[in-house]
């Protein structure tokens, strides 16, 4: 991981297997009477959202508040953004308060990037999903739910997801999370099939580390996990297929299908749900559904982000610029139990 | 530089060998019964992570003596420690609290090597998070001195005077394949 998380594509296999402990450990302060850790106090973060989002801004100011953090909320409406104001202006102001970290969610497919990469800011930037580009927390809380469920949670520690099968159905053109997913699963060693009409499946997709299908019911035998993507219907502006009902009845998951995956497979939504059009109520309804703990999980996965990436003087793994000389006695393996030596 | 290379030079000397750390571990259990007057309500909680085997260790002597269950646990400080902003962050360790929790037990903390006390003022703060204990104790095989903080141990395995250029080092079974206590110089880095 790098000082900035921008992409999924960015994590290496340690990066994320490590990321994904930490969320576990996380996931216990959540069991607790008292659901806080003061590993963030006194910094400053940021979450600026130029595009509503609510599920995924009180993700992260959940996660943030639970780890102590003085948290800045920030929206588009209302903001300077709507009389005008640029990114810069408003990342210079930001950089001006001093903020540590900039959580930022736009409809641009680049703008976390380019935040974290103009000089404006001295901040650590992590994307809460650009255009249609990438959504890395939420592809590391999909794997989370998926390794909790498949692998096991405690078993699950130090493992990936090699060898394990999954199905990502629906409108991939448009879907940030379909991006993050391939990047992440094929970095954890899964197998990713997309299962998309093929108006909807990007063009050049066959150099993404992934398989194409269009038959979604040969698929769902061979799936560990499958997950339903949102019929993004504000990004419908041409003919992508004749009729909702046509797409339900091609790509929609129902009782049937889900009967012909394996037992112990499980069926995974980003949310919002639209019920009865990708997804039916009794699938949506059922045990093999994890929606509502990929909610959960997404908590943990955001507080693992944020402290490996604000907890320490510098981020905890692999650097991309040299690390910041300082005196010999401070140095310390980032990774090894404190010992005798610190007590 | 890692810590871990310390001792790894020809010059460091064990203090406590596998023998010895078995008779520490069995009068420091027999003095806690004494303390708490039967270890009744006693919870057992090391701090990872060589403080979780040795209260392993503890929980399965305080067993022989009172021929009881004895609850013990995990408790990782590391998001408590008061010099994260210094070092890169830490993979974290494992907190497991036993079912009952802590709330009016006593608490025996338990931990390899005592030496500036911050580990130990991070562990109270962590306890507070956690339940609210009758009372806290501090188990420890080794206190070497040099305390930044005022904070002293119940139990000691042993008093071992050392100077500041000096490290200390554990080696437990459990992770390093024996049981030592090695007391070595510490190398100036280059």
């Amino acid at each position: 991981m790098q000082r900035h998380l921008i992409s999924a594509a960015d994590l290496t296999r340690d990066d994320a297997v490590l990321i994904l402990d930490t969320a576990e450990e996380m996931a216990r302060v959540a069991d607790r009477p008292i659901k806080k850790l003061p590993t963030l106090r006194g910094r400053t973060v940021v979450n600026l959202f130029f595009e509503d989002s609510t599920r995924t801004r009180i993700s992260f100011e959940a996660a943030e508040k639970r780890l102590s953090a003085d948290v800045i909320n920030f929206t588009a409406k209302g903001s300077s953004v709507s009389k005008g104001e640029s990114l810069k202006d408003t990342a210079q102001t930001l950089e001006a308060m001093g903020v540590d970290a900039v959580v930022i969610r736009h409809g641009a497919s680049g703008a976390p990037y380019r935040l974290a990469t103009s000089g404006w800011i001295d901040a650590h930037v992590i994307n809460a999903g650009d255009g249609t580009h990438q959504h890395p927390t939420q592809a590391l809380l999909d794997a989370f739910t998926m390794r909790r469920r498949l692998v096991g949670r405690d078993a699950g520690i130090g493992r990936d997801l090699d060898g394990r099968r999954i199905t990502i159905v629906g409108d991939v053109l448009h879907s940030r999370v379909a991006r993050s997913n391939v990047d992440l699963l094929h970095t954890l060693g899964a197998e990713v099939t997309l299962v998309a009409p093929p108006t909807l499946v990007p063009v050049g997709v066959e150099t993404w580390p992934c398989e194409v299908s269009y038959d979604l019911d040969a698929v769902l035998p061979k799936s560990d996990a499958v997950m339903m993507l949102r019929v993004q219907r504000e990004r419908m502006n041409a003919a992508f297929f004749p009729t909702e009902r046509e797409y339900s009845r091609r790509y929609g998951l129902d009782g049937d299908r889900m009967a012909r995956m394996p037992e112990h497979a499980i069926v995974m939504h980003p949310g919002p749900m639209v019920r009865g059009m990708e997804i039916t109520a009794e699938v949506a309804d059922s045990d093999r559904c994890t929606v509502v703990e990929q909610v959960a999980n997404g908590v943990s996965i955001r507080m693992a982000v944020l402290y490996l990436l604000l907890g320490g003087n510098e981020p905890a793994v692999t650097h991309t610029r040299p690390p910041v000389a300082h005196h010999p006695s401070d140095e310390r393996s980032a990774h090894t139990p404190f010992t005798a030596e610190e007590k | 530089m890692d810590r871990q290379q310390d001792t790894s030079t020809s010059d460091a000397r064990p203090v406590l060998e596998g023998p010895d750390i078995a008779r520490v571990l069995t009068r420091i259990a027999h003095e806690i019964v004494e303390r708490a007057k039967g270890a009744d309500d006693v919870v057992l909680l090391g701090i990872p992570t060589r403080g979780v085997f040795l209260a392993r260790r503890l929980a399965a002597k305080l067993e022989e003596i009172t021929e009881r269950k004895i609850p013990v646990g995990s408790l990782d400080i590391t998001m408590y420690r008061d010099d994260l902003r210094m070092h890169p962050p830490r993979a974290l360790a494992r907190t497991e609290i036993p079912g009952d929790g802590l709330d009016g037990r006593l608490v025996v903390l338990v931990d390899d090597v005592l030496f500036s006390g911050r580990t130990i003022r991070a562990a109270l703060d962590a306890l507070n998070d956690i339940g609210r204990p009758r009372a806290v104790q501090l188990a420890v095989l080794v206190d070497r001195g040099h305390r930044e903080l005022p904070i002293r141990a119940d139990y000691v395995g042993k008093n071992l005077p050392t100077s500041l250029r000096e490290t200390v080092k554990v080696q437990l079974a459990e992770e390093d394949g024996r049981d030592t206590v090695l007391l070595g110089a510490k190398q100036t880095p280059q």
